[in-house]
């Protein structure tokens, strides 16, 4: 039995609820296959860095699996098939994280730090659009805010 | 050392990841990811960031896994 931790990104355009439900699905597929999925975490819809299939945003889901390699054979081979799924990345781990990730947790302490990083981050590059790139920004963290609750 | 060596020598940095309670390296970890790429996206060379060898080599596979899942940018344009 291995440990591995997957991250599987969803299409923009499938709703919270539809999100939830492919985790469901794609935790079932890997039962099925006799593998236990120890935690599972959704992200929410976070923007994307670059554009994939033109899609500028993702549903993001975490899982962390314990189980054999034909398991997640299988796994990754029916994501291949699934139009939701934008991309997905498997790794194996020699341990898993207990508590929540990183991500979770940094977003949910204050959204202020992560905001007044970016906009740092963007006066740096350049002075001019920083005011603007900032304010979209703001909006794409209140609209995370809205969909964790 | 005389006067003149002790002009020139440099103040040695230690690596950010090799003490016991330093952070660790992880693809999802992106704020700390950030500090070890330029502004244009590139993964900012060891010798500038004093990252030891076996932790650059940590640090190189956990952002190119982070550029994977569009975590962090391949290039920023502009």
């Amino acid at each position: 039995m291995q440990l591995y931790e997957s991250v599987v990104i969803a299409r923009q355009d499938i709703s919270v609820t539809q999100a939830e439900a492919l985790a469901d699905d794609l935790s079932k597929i890997l039962e099925e296959q006799g593998a236990k999925v120890l935690k599972r975490e959704n992200w929410g819809l976070r923007s994307l860095a670059y554009r994939i299939k033109k899609n500028r945003k993702g549903h993001y889901l975490l899982f962390n699996i314990q189980g054999e390699p034909d398991a997640i054979n299988d796994y990754e081979r029916r994501m291949r098939i699934m139009e939701q799924v934008l991309r997905y990345l498997t790794i194996r781990v020699d341990e898993h994280e207990e508590n929540e990730s990183i991500i979770i947790s940094s977003r949910g302490k204050t959204g202020l730090q992560s905001e007044s990083t970016n906009t740092e981050a963007e006066m740096k590059q350049n002075t001019g659009n920083g005011r603007e790139k900032s304010n979209t920004n703001e909006i794409n963290t209140s609209s995370n805010k809205g969909d964790s609750k | 050392m005389n006067q003149r060596q002790k002009q020139f020598t440099k103040r040695k940095k230690s690596c950010p990841f090799s003490s016991p309670n330093s952070p660790k390296i992880d693809y999802k970890d992106i704020r700390l990811l950030q500090r070890y790429i330029s502004e244009k996206g590139k993964i900012i060379p060891s010798r500038i960031t004093a990252v030891s060898a076996k932790k650059q080599r940590e640090l190189t596979i956990a952002i190119k896994r982070a550029r994977y899942l569009a975590l962090l940018p391949y290039v920023v344009n502009e």
